[in-house]
């Protein structure tokens, strides 16, 4: 037996997918950890139902993910369409052709259980979506993914994506020796004959691979003598609370932001820290603040609606200087809009979203590696500036794997024990420094430092006043922080050249995608540049003079902007990206942007498309953008 | 009877200093005369004196509302926050410092209304915290709006016809909770009670829910028949309940009540009238939820945190 053909690839993305409740994302994970092990570089992302178990052998029960794997080390985003899709019945392969997800000429694994299936109907979709998978250029694969994996098991649910795993294993080449491996720990806790089995179908669909598939995809591994860790960027949260020193999580279940707290719940008791479940998203910000008032900072993780919940908390945090931290992992809205999807939707919230004047320090990772990192300066900030730090993450980040260097543990910060030495009677508890509007805060339990810490405007005494001066005297204190927190920041670092056609503006999870894009528009030579935002409150020094230098700027987000072309929309009602507002504000400069909301990650050819039809390469037609703004008397 | 005689002699020969009443007044309280939260202060001081516990040990939580001021009057920490919060504030003081003692101060539309969520789960997380609530029937601050507590037909300015519905009852409300440890009501018109209450309520380990009962003598004059002079009240008693003093056993009649009997406690809940005085449920075997969640966590040195975190790194590294 000579195998299946081999062809060396430098990248490929797949897709699995399978009803909820098939197992597609265990088999996407072990899949991953195959490639992981293997040493290639990869990103994945889940693709998941936002109910449990929707109506079977529908395209809203499509459950799986994407696994875009690599030579290269780095893998920065979800990539473009996927070269492979395996799926588990042709609804869930529908789904994905609906979604625009998939390459024309894409390699189409399918269970064939369904063309001989006693039910009728199920039998004419199945033949309805292989047409329209084939009329687009794909290559169909059928394989007995049922069938097969009875020979091993009596129900089929609990077992095909293990075979499915096996299948994978062959047709990316990889070292079946590792399958015994990754099987056992993801099992993990699982009867040994559970484990037994899994790795036993595994190996079943490997072999019927080596024999059956006509051809097999290299992605050779570039190998490192870094360890690596692959982590999705909630579980990097977790491990960074712990790392940044919390000792207090409080939360309420929201999707994508509970898997935080799942992972952090599972080790928190370990290191002297605990999540809180509490009644609700306004109670749990309430006893973040509580603990942090205390003087044990806290943190608390929710999404766009329980963001809403908290903002009076968030008035509160500002108003008394409680530093506090709160981990935004945003999703598609308003209202429950996408709860399982990504969307960039809530930075105007998150710098603006509550009552009065309150300014709030507003970061967002652009990894997952970041994820890790950025509780530790979060914390950081809160106590330094006493001030209320949002985190901006997203459900990208959140449920997707990227591969990282491990973190070097011995250089976890130390966290000082409380200060609770006594003040002398009289010390003020805002003793605002009038250059910074820095002070020390007074921690219950210091001798001297009594007094009550107060919702009301209060002055440097911390008495409550209800006078013109004083109130501007606090207002000013507050806001005086981020000015002095934007002197210690650097000005961004620009990707590509400095200066140049377009500049594309992003922040949070999609830098990988831009950074892609920019790189392949200009190895076609067009003169684009990115820059990626990481501090939106305050925003980093330097943004105009970067700006300067380009002839346009845009910026990239997921979240809603009118079309130039929509009917009614003009210069005056355009609403922009979040981003782009504040951008435009701040540096007075026309600032203009790519913002949608598809429910998913750009793509970065979706990217170079928007790059070009802004740079006037009318070859480039993008379906959203038939009509080209110099019809509307805009120019662009 | 012994431990308590040898802590008083060591508190004379080792010369530990008591603290005056005064150490633990701030500014001068600027409520109504009349109004029953003076009354209250003045209770809570004598019993953080008595106890002789640290100004600075003590936290005060309070919501937003007339007698939500209070902390600002007690010269402890205090924390005035937002209104309907004052739990979770307290849950979270708690949760992080369970060595300083906690006492939330709340009105009546502060805790049963606006903060109605946060007040049943507090009981069912029973946090040791003291929690009074100074219901005056009444929304005060905001100039006399219907709180859940206002009787039937009273007319206030939302409600200029009167009332719609019959008032909430806060104590069968909370007899009928899971994990409730300590309830108790008295009044600002009986001192020596409110003292008492106060007092019992503090050495209870646990939440203690503390309902006081007073009027409010600009918006609600009328309340609790002119603040007690026309309200008839039956007094609980038992060997280990709150003593009544024999000058006030002329406001009411009193009644033997088993307070560590949930049913006797339900029941003497939902009698209205003459409302029950005293303590009502005592329950001190439930655990608090700091203890729980603190006996549950480790506390490791810094080279077993870093470990550990190793180890839980471990799980994720894949080469």
């Amino acid at each position: 037996m000579s195998g299946p053909r081999r062809t060396r690839l430098c990248e490929h993305t797949v897709e699995i997918v399978s009803d909820a409740g098939e197992g597609a994302q265990k088999a996407a994970i072990a899949f991953a950890q195959l490639c992981a092990k293997s040493g290639n570089g990869l990103w994945t992302v889940e693709i998941i139902p936002s109910e449990i178990r929707p109506p079977p052998h529908t395209t809203g029960s499509a459950s799986g993910n994407r696994i875009r794997l690599a030579e290269r080390e780095r893998v920065s985003n979800a990539g473009n369409k996927a070269d492979v899709v395996l799926a588990f019945n042709e609804m869930a392969l529908l789904s994905r052709l609906q979604a625009g997800s998939l390459a024309d000429d894409a390699l189409v694994l399918i269970d064939d259980q369904w063309a001989t299936h006693e039910v009728e109907a199920y039998r004419a979709s199945y033949r309805d979506v292989l047409a329209q998978a084939r009329t687009r250029g794909a290559t169909i694969l059928e394989i007995p993914l049922e069938r097969e994996t009875l020979r091993h098991v009596e129900d089929a649910q609990q077992g095909k994506n293990m075979f499915a795993v096996g299948v994978l294993c062959a047709l990316y080449c990889k070292d079946a020796s590792l399958l015994e491996g990754v099987i056992g720990g993801i099992f993990k806790g699982k009867s040994r004959a559970v484990i037994d089995v899994a790795i036993e179908l595994a190996g079943a669909g490997y072999r019927y691979g080596v024999e059956h598939l006509e051809q097999c995809f290299e992605i050779p591994s570039s190998p490192s003598d870094v360890a690596k860790v692959a982590m999705n960027g909630n579980t990097a949260l977790a491990l960074g609370a712990i790392s940044a020193g919390f000792e207090l999580c409080s939360m309420y279940p929201i999707t994508p932001a509970t898997s935080a707290s799942h992972a952090l719940s599972d080790l928190f008791e370990e290191f002297g820290g605990f999540v809180h479940q509490a009644e609700d998203e306004i109670a749990a910000i309430g006893v973040a603040l509580g603990a942090s008032y205390a003087g044990k900072t806290a943190l608390t993780i929710t999404s766009g609606p329980g963001m809403a919940l908290k903002t009076e908390f968030q008035g509160l945090a500002v108003m008394t200087e409680t530093p506090l931290v709160i981990v935004d992992v945003q999703r598609g809205g308003p209202s429950t809009g996408l709860p399982t999807k990504i969307e960039q939707s809530d930075l105007l919230h998150a710098l603006y979203g509550a009552p009065g004047d309150a300014p709030k320090v507003v970061m967002a990772p652009s990894t997952i590696e970041e994820c890790y990192y950025i509780l530790t300066v979060a914390r950081r900030i809160a106590e330094e500036f006493r001030m209320l730090v949002i985190v901006l993450s997203d459900a990208n980040l959140a449920t997707g794997q990227q591969l990282f260097d491990r973190p070097d543990i011995s250089q976890t910060p130390e966290q000082a024990p409380l200060d609770l030495s006594p003040v002398p009677p009289g010390t003020l508890p805002y003793d605002w420094d009038p250059n910074t509007g820095l002070s020390q805060r007074l921690i219950p339990g210091q001798p001297g430092g009594m007094g009550v810490t107060t919702s009301l405007n209060h002055d440097r005494d911390g008495k409550a006043c209800y006078d013109s001066e004083r109130n501007q005297r606090g207002h000013q204190m507050r806001s005086r922080k981020l000015a002095a927190l934007q002197q210690t920041l650097r000005p961004p670092q620009v990707h590509g050249a400095p200066e140049g056609d377009l500049l594309l503006v992003g922040w949070g999870s999609t830098r990988g995608a831009i950074e892609e894009a920019v790189d392949m528009a200009r190895e076609e030579g067009l003169a684009v540049s990115s820059l990626h935002i990481q501090f939106l409150s305050p925003l980093p020094p330097g943004l105009g003079d970067i700006f300067a230098k380009f002839d346009r700027v845009i910026t990239v987000e997921l979240n809603y902007s009118d079309d130039w072309n929509d009917p009614l929309i003009t210069r005056e009602n355009r609403r922009y990206g979040q981003l782009a507002w504040v951008l435009r504000a701040t540096t007075l400069i026309d600032i203009d942007c790519f913002a949608r909301v598809p429910g998913r990650p750009y793509m970065p050819v979706e990217i170079v498309g928007e790059v070009k039809r802004v740079l006037g390469d009318q070859q480039v037609k993008q379906s959203r953008t038939e009509t080209p703004a110099a019809a509307k008397g805009v120019s662009g | 009877m012994i431990s308590t005689l040898a802590e008083k002699s060591l508190l004379e020969v080792c010369a530990i200093e008591q603290h005056s009443l005064d150490e633990y007044e701030s500014e001068m309280p600027r409520w109504c005369k009349g109004c029953g939260d003076h009354g209250v202060l003045a209770a809570l001081q004598r019993v953080l004196r008595k106890n002789n516990l640290e100004p600075e040990n003590v936290v005060a939580v309070s919501g937003i509302g007339c007698s939500s001021r209070l902390p600002h009057y007690l010269k402890t920490y205090g924390f005035h926050g937002i209104h309907g919060r004052a739990l979770p504030i307290s849950t979270g003081v708690r949760l992080a410092r369970p060595e300083l003692p906690v006492i939330t101060i709340m009105g009546d539309g502060d805790c049963f209304s606006i903060g109605g969520n946060h007040w049943l789960h507090a009981i069912r997380y029973n946090i040791n915290a003291l929690v009074l609530v100074l219901d005056n029937e009444v929304y005060a601050l905001t100039k006399m709006q219907a709180s859940p507590t206002t009787p039937a037909g009273t007319t206030t300015n939302t409600t200029p016809h009167g009332t719609y519905l019959q008032p909430l009852n806060p104590l069968s409300a909370v007899m009928g909770m899971t994990n409730i440890s300590f309830v108790a009501q008295t009044a600002t018109w009986l001192p020596a009670h409110l003292d008492e209450t106060i007092e019992k309520a503090w050495e209870h380990h646990g939440l203690s829910f503390v309902r006081i009962l007073q009027r409010c003598p600009v918006f609600m004059p009328k309340a609790f028949g002119e603040g007690g002079l026309n309200f008839p009240v039956v007094f609980l008693e038992h060997e280990d309940g709150i003593p009544v003093h024999p000058l006030l056993r002329k406001r009411g009649e009193s009644k033997a009540h088993n307070h560590r009997d949930i049913n006797d406690a339900q029941r003497a809940a939902v009698s209205v009238d003459p409302a029950p005085m005293g303590l009502l449920y005592r329950n001190a075997d439930l655990p608090a939820y700091e203890d729980i969640r603190w006996q549950r966590t480790d506390r490791p040195d810094r080279k077993t945190f870093l470990e550990r975190l190793d180890a839980a790194m471990d799980r994720y590294t894949v080469t």
